[in-house]
């Protein structure tokens, strides 16, 4: 693969370098045109990782970028490396070969210490939500401020906060164990978020949901991506959450309402993009677009089913 | 890969999970309401059936020497017997094994399905080490608590090897006791003490390394948890020869 290398923190470079660098991003970023320098590196990148769990390979020399800003939808069947290649994000595992930068930084032998760190900015949503069944709810989303050792009154403020973004104000006093699926789903991505984290990471996070539930979650992920300026992965095989996450952008209206509109005259999504993995390789990445034209038997069939 | 090796394995990683634990005990934020928390759990928790299986295991320790001794003439000496066996012995290895079966189980298995419904990898996603948070309060609680609890089972067992000596063999509680208390030295106490702390460290180590090593779904929850409180089991017992040898030589016990 051939790996911009997008060293621009380097005070030793020359400025004809740093255009080079810069239009060499443009090429497949979001944003070709950027102020600040600090969004031309991607906030998360993966540079030919391989990784393997006994005999089965499981990454095969996957490689991709997730801009600043930018939502990444990560499609594929069952088992094709989704899961894995969040977690490698976070230094949950540890990849065989390759490099995963995250801000530019490669974290791939970075110690468990050193993770902690990197960890902070991030969010992620589990596939089976993972909350912790001996927390009530409160518990749970306070997690993160509570061992940071915030005062009471703001946890209890912020957690309340949170609780009204995914709508789940009610629920505050529950045991996980008391909530539905949606509900659960909905509560991880509470605790995920608190803190205001830069990049979020989504592991399906609709799959087994009723369509109302599935497209409350895609709104929230919205409304991340375009009134929160957060990076995220959004792991799912519904093509109904890719459509919703392409073509409709959250504004805010006269009345400070979160609205959602579809694009079109006004405004052409471009910072939702699609990677679509298939036995721990990228086969297809690009625009919602790009992808409804391609015409590899595959992924024709796993779009439309047959 | 042989057994041999893979035990090796495990005692290395066993041993790596005790070295983290103890490592990160000191680091901030300590987590004391965590290690209280356990302590509660496992402590007062298990005080109940540690009284109940010490106050038995005395009874009938009366039960089968006095006839014996009696045989012997010596029947005077039957507390002192009751005492030594168990502030050396049977104490420190039956609390252990009660508690491994109670805590040890539920630990490994706690972890266990921790790990398989993504608690602990969400854990380490919001920042926070398993190890110190989960592992580290366990072994310290198991530290704190296995010495008083074996204690409390050495004196209610002595209680009751006396119950059954007055009460069924119509002994007199004066010369049970005399005899008890000639029997136990200051060295057989520091005995028990050391024993228990030693076996904290087994159970908590075997335990939390097998629940954080587990595989495989529900199945591997059960697997984990057998797997944890048979091998603890054997472990304390093996280590209970050594570590008496050893405390013979260290204490200068006589070995008979
Ligand atoms: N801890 C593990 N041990 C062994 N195999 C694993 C483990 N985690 C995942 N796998 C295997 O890796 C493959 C990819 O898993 P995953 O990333 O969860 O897929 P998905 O794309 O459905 O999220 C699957 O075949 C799975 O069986
Ligand atoms: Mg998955």
């Amino acid at each position: 693969m051939a790996t911009t290398n997008l060293e621009v923190t380097d005070a030793a470079e020359t400025s004809s370098t740093e255009d080079l660098q810069v239009s060499d991003a443009a090429a497949d970023s979001t944003f070709a045109e950027v102020d600040d320098r600090e969004r031309i590196k991607p906030a998360i990148e993966f540079r030919d990782v391989h990784l393997a769990f006994d005999d089965r390979k499981v990454l095969d020399g996957l490689s991709f970028k997730v801009q600043r800003g930018e939502t990444k939808i990560i499609l594929g069947g069952s088992g094709c490396g989704k899961s894995t290649t969040i977690k490698l994000v976070l230094g949950l595992l540890k990849p065989d070969a390759g490099q995963i930068l995250v801000n530019g930084d490669d974290i791939t032998n970075y110690t468990e210490a050193e993770m902690m760190k990197v960890r902070k900015s991030f969010g992620m949503i589990f596939q089976e939500g993972a909350l912790f069944d001996s927390l009530s709810v409160y518990d749970n989303v306070a997690y993160r401020l509570h061992e940071q050792g915030v005062p009471e009154e703001e946890v209890e403020q912020e957690v309340r906060r949170m609780l009204h973004f995914v709508d789940l104000e009610d629920a505050i006093d529950k045991m996980p164990i008391e909530l539905s699926g949606g509900m659960r789903r909905r509560v991880g991505i509470a605790r995920a978020l608190v803190g205001g984290p830069e990049v979020v990471m989504f592991d399906e996070p609709t799959a087994g949901l009723d369509p109302p539930t599935a497209r409350t979650i895609c709104e929230l992920a919205i409304k991340l991506r375009d009134l929160e300026d957060v990076s995220s992965i959004f792991v799912t095989h519904e093509m109904n959450n890719v459509s919703y996450l392409t073509s409709e952008y959250a504004a805010v209206n006269e009345a400070g309402e979160v609205i959602f509109e579809k694009e079109g005259e006004r405004l052409c999504l471009t910072n939702t993009k699609v990677l679509m993995m298939r036995e721990g390789r990228a086969i297809f990445s690009g625009t919602d677009e790009q992808l409804q034209k391609n015409d590899d038997p595959y992924i024709k069939r796993f779009l439309h089913g047959r | 890969m042989n057994i041999a090796i893979r035990s090796l394995l495990e005692v290395q990683e066993t041993t790596l999970l005790v070295a983290q634990a103890a490592r990160r005990l000191f680091r901030r934020p300590a987590y004391i309401p965590e290690a209280i928390t356990q302590m509660d759990v496992i402590g007062v928790g298990s005080l109940p059936i540690i009284l109940l299986t010490g106050f038995f295991t005395g009874g009938v320790l009366t039960l089968q020497t006095f006839p014996t001794l009696k045989y012997y003439g010596a029947q005077d000496q039957t507390g002192y017997l009751v005492a030594l066996s168990l502030v050396r012995e049977l104490g420190p290895v039956l609390t252990a094994l009660m508690v491994t079966g109670r805590v040890g189980s539920a630990i490994s298995a706690e972890l266990g399905s921790m790990v398989v419904s993504q608690q602990i990898d969400a854990m380490r996603a919001l920042g926070t080490d398993p190890v110190r948070k989960l592992v580290a309060p366990r072994i310290l609680a198991l530290l704190v608590t296995l010495p008083l609890l074996t204690v409390a089972a050495d004196v209610i067992g002595i209680f009751g090897g006396g119950v059954v000596a007055t009460t069924l063999y119509g002994m007199s509680s004066g010369t049970f006791l005399s005899s008890v208390r000639y029997g136990i030295t200051f060295d057989d106490i520091i005995g028990g003490i050391i024993k228990p702390l030693i076996f904290g460290i087994i159970i908590g180590s075997i335990a939390c390394n097998k629940g954080l090593q587990t595989e495989g779904g529900t199945v591997g929850v059960g697997r984990s948890t057998t797997s944890a409180v048979v091998t603890a089991s054997i472990v304390v017992i093996v280590v209970d020869f050594f570590l008496a040898k050893a405390l013979q030589v260290i204490l200068d016990m006589p070995a008979s």
